[in-house]
């Protein structure tokens, strides 16, 4: 029976209270020992990837196949007055061309229309061509003619808040995105016998997903079918049928495998609506993937944040805390909230949060892994070191007297904690009782050593609407279907772990089929809510499909259902043991289909990830170099479906946020409004080379109130608290605080040189 | 790359689309493209070889890495033309008969990758090291596999594959 439930909703920290269907009742958790979930398990489609079969939406060759170019803007801010194409139509190989005077209705992200009529970024879309190739493609874009109006624009961040700034929007460049306050920070502030008052800059990150944005769209003639490089199939349908205004029931997206997205793919985007309006238009099937500079032009991006952080100490605690954040959006019509953790990582009474997003001429920002938290972490945690320094405590014991043991938004207890014990696995495996306040002396006379951590908090509980079916074949191997989306975290891998270990067969008879629209629905694969969302979904769905076989069972081997159950693909009763295989045999040529979805969170209570990350480092004070020795990342986030996958995830999440912290910076030219560095030459993302060693730890409990797994989300937390960790170590280790990431060698000894004066 | 001149004649070959022969994956292959076709594109669109991934096409990424006798290249580097009478090696003609190449296997057992975008890329430059040295040092991995980025972050048990692969291979 299918019923209706309100459940609250978070997306990227973004909360919401909706309605979802559920079916049945929950299952309780596992009781006992399990043995496939919680095993170090090879990934099910690790074959695919290495052997180049896999195929990606960039691989996809469709007979007669036509493709899609971006015509882009030069000018950071322009009208749009005039566009030519004639001589583009008569190039060789070229089928049609559209732009803002001929281009149909197309919604998207609140506008009418794909081609504005005042371009705002340096990459925005002008005009599209579709060829018989790329090349012919390319070829044509040269030969459209525009005529742009060129206006006042401003890129920069700071520059967008200053007084005479141009003004973007009606109500200005700078708004309010959130806010937060409790007791009376101000007062509190005033009163502290020690207040540090800081402000902090982050750069603007580029995602830099391997593979590009990008789709193929066919039309058949009655059905729109698109594959998308996406993290969303279910998202892109709902954007195609805004833009294009066709029933569902004539949209079907695909996402098979996708090289990377990191938040950036959450839906439709501009070259999806052409490729679809091309497909429409030619009959033929039309690819439109962007190249790596238009990736870093208009494919999204980490926003800049500048923040204050105020806090103050009073007999031997944080009295108050304020923080004041702006990011800057660029065209994008959101932002993420930096001041999240500010809000709920430490039990502090008086507190003051607000955070406001800033408009500029330059892309939109989309999420990327962690928006908001990672950047506003960065602040908070550098500030509560800052403090400690000042107030003469340990830095660890710091953030333990200010454990917070509910949610000091929601004003609710956590369903699960740990974060203290992340606290001990970490100091322990970095040797923090060696940590000497002012650091140590390094491996050379002109190098400095130090230890720094730093808190995470994060989301990650999941939740409805998510749905799985498990069809049971007559050879008892099994196909898990879900309309979720394999972004490389390992989903398809603990998707077929929990249905085998729910339904009692080997993970190596369990296919799993996602990223369809044409199956059950399931969510973003975003916020570290998937396996906390559709895992619990598909182990219902096994649960369902092995009561269905085992009643089939009772009746055909005349034993009591409840003496049966299944293990290892065999039915198991006292005396027997009975493949699957064998029951099928006695019945028809037929499927068993069993059907779960995602049962709503608990009430009043807040689902959270939690994790601590230590970091032992050297400092070249001649050089501004940082060498890290050592980094450990410990989590909380429930039960550990795979721990092969899990570890591979922090390490990952870590090395990003090395990228974050010492190298990845998005250079704006401000005259010009141009991106210098849209490529993975000038815009340095980690290589092999910068890799320290990592050590990863989970405290690995079973978060038994969140779900019927005790799982949490993985994706995100690992990439929160690196960078504060770094310069906490790098404050340690010289005194020097470096502010502003990436703490690149000019910006160490900038601070080193600070520190002197 | 030395300069040589290609296509069936030895003459240089352009403008237009001109013949080149050349060997992928043990069979002789026979295109006509222009002369500023890349290997890659070649590889990708001429012969629907799509393990071999386009991410930056600039020489920067390494995930368009195959083998070009034997010795590990960038394909969006080299020019269709100039691989004339040569033996190009992608992922795809990596393994025998159904089993993986052991590199392949390695990446498997260590979970070498996570979107897998560049794994054809990362795998091709650790057999192109392989060929020339049976027992790589984690340094000597780390070095052959410094040209293949990851967006990822799979990095450390890259390195981890590519010592197990040689261990195991020789």
């Amino acid at each position: 029976m299918s019923r209706i439930v309100r459940t609250t909703v978070e997306i990227e920290g973004r909360m919401s209270d909706e309605l979802a269907l559920v079916d049945g009742k929950d299952l309780p958790g596992w009781t006992g020992e399990t043995t496939i979930v919680g095993a170090r398990t090879p990934r099910v489609d690790g074959a695919q990837r290495v052997t180049g079969r896999a195929r990606y939406t960039h691989d996809l060759q469709l007979p007669g196949m036509l493709h899609a170019r971006f015509l882009r803007s030069p000018h950071a801010r322009a009208r749009v007055d005039r566009v030519d194409a004639s001589r583009a139509l008569t190039a060789p190989g070229v089928r049609a061309v559209l732009h803002r005077f001929n281009a149909p209705k197309a919604a998207f992200r609140g506008e009418e229309t794909i081609f504005r009529a005042e371009v705002r970024f340096v990459g925005d879309e002008v005009a599209a061509v579709c060829a018989d190739t790329a090349e012919a493609a390319d070829a044509a874009l040269r030969l459209i003619e525009v005529d742009y109006e060129v206006l006042p624009h401003v890129v920069d961040l700071e520059d967008a808040i200053a007084e005479g700034a141009p003004r973007l929007e009606e109500k200005g460049n700078v708004s309010v995105s959130g806010s937060h306050s409790r007791g009376d920070a101000k007062r509190a502030l005033e009163q502290a016998a020690i207040v540090v008052d800081r402000t902090y800059r982050t750069s603007t990150q580029l995602h830099n997903s391997l593979e590009t944005h990008g789709a193929v769209a066919h039309w058949d003639g009655e059905r729109l079918t698109v594959w998308e490089s996406t993290q969303h199939v279910f998202g892109v349908r709902q954007g195609l049928q805004a833009a294009l205004a066709l029933p569902y029931s004539k949209l079907r997206v695909i996402c098979d495998y996708m090289g990377g997205g990191f938040g950036s793919k959450g839906g439709i985007g501009k070259y999806t609506i052409v490729a679809a309006l091309f497909a429409r238009m030619t009959g033929a099937p039309v690819r439109c993937v962007l190249t790596r500079e238009e990736e870093n032009l208009a494919a999204g991006n980490r926003s800049a944040t500048l923040q204050r952080v105020r806090v103050g100490w009073k007999r031997g605690r944080i009295s108050g805390l304020e923080h004041l954040s702006w990011s800057n959006s660029g065209q994008g019509r959101w932002v993420a909230d930096p001041t999240g953790p500010t809000n709920t990582l430490y039990d502090v009474k008086d507190l003051s949060t607000k955070s406001y997003r800033v408009v500029t001429n330059a892309g939109a920002l989309s999420a990327f892994r962690a928006p908001g938290y990672l950047e506003g972490t960065f602040a908070l945690e550098c500030a509560l070191d800052e403090l400690a320094d000042r107030a003469g405590v340990d830095p660890l014991e710091l953030r333990r007297k200010h454990h917070a043991r509910t949610d000091g938004v929601m004003k609710v207890r956590y369903t699960q904690k740990r974060l203290l014990e992340c606290y001990d696995i970490g100091a322990e495996a970095i040797g923090w009782s060696k940590r000497k306040p002012g650091g140590t002396r390094g491996s050379t006379p002109q190098r400095r050593r130090g230890m720094g951590m730093a808190s995470q908090i994060w989301f990650g509980g999941g939740g409805p609407p998510a749905y799985a079916t498990v069809h049971l074949n007559p050879d008892g191997t099994a196909v898990v279907r879900s309309g979720t989306q394999e972004i490389g975290t390992g989903t398809r891998t603990i998707l077929a772990q929990i249905c085998a270990e729910e339904l009692g067969v080997r993970v190596g008879d369990v296919r799993v089929e996602i990223g369809d629209t044409d199956a059950p629905y399931g969510p973003i694969s975003a916020g570290s809510l998937t396996a906390a969302s559709v895992g619990p979904a598909v182990r219902l769905a096994a649960a369902d499909a092995r009561e269905q076989l085992l009643g089939a069972a009772s009746g055909l081997m005349e034993v009591r259902k409840t003496e049966l159950r299944v293990e290892g693909g065999k039915i198991v009763s006292k005396g027997a043991r009975k493949p699957i295989k064998e029951i099928f045999d006695e019945l028809q040529n037929y499927t068993v289909i069993g059907k779960g979805s995602r049962h709503p969170n608990p009430a009043k209570v807040s689902l959270n990830t939690f994790g601590a990350h230590f970091v032992l480092l050297e400092v070249d004070t001649g050089t501004g170099e940082i060498f890290i020795e050592k980094i450990v990342a410990v989590h909380d986030i429930g039960r550990i479906v795979n721990p092969m996958t899990a570890a591979s995830q922090v390490e990952g999440g870590v090395i990003q946020a090395l990228g974050f912290a010492l190298t990845e910076e998005r250079v704006l030219d401000r005259r010009s409004g141009r991106v210098l560095n849209a490529d993975l030459e000038e815009y340095k993302v980690p290589t092999v080379r910068d890799v320290p060693p990592i050590v990863v730890r989970f405290t690995d409990v079973p978060d038994t109130k969140a779900n019927n797994l005790g799982v949490k989300g993985l994706g995100e937390p690992p990439i929160i608290p690196t960078a504060a960790a770094i310069a906490n170590a790098i404050a340690n280790a010289t005194g020097a605080r470096v502010r502003t990431t990436p703490m690149t060698p000019r910006r160490v000894l900038a601070a080193l040189a600070e520190r002197e004066r | 790359m030395p300069d040589r001149p290609s296509g069936p004649t030895g003459a240089f070959a352009g403008p237009g689309p001109a013949d080149v022969a050349l060997e992928v994956n043990g069979r002789p292959v026979a295109l006509r493209v222009p002369p500023h076709r890349t290997l890659l594109d070649a590889l990708r669109e001429d012969l629907g070889l799509t393990g071999t991934k386009k991410v930056c096409d600039e020489g920067t990424c390494g995930a368009c890495t195959v083998l070009v006798d034997g010795r590990a290249i960038y394909s969006c580097m080299t020019l269709a033309h100039s691989c004339a009478g040569r033996q190009v090696e992608t992922v795809e003609g990596l393994g025998r008969d159904g089993t993986l190449h052991p590199v392949q296997q390695a990446f498997i057992d260590h979970d070498a990758f996570q979107c897998g975008f560049c794994t054809p890329g990362q795998v091709m430059s650790i057999v192109g090291l392989l060929r020339e040295n049976d027992a790589p040092t984690a340094e000597e991995v780390t070095r052959a596999v410094t040209g293949n980025l990851c967006r990822c972050g799979a990095y450390p048990n890259i390195v981890a594959a590519g010592v197990a692969a040689a261990k195991k291979q020789r």
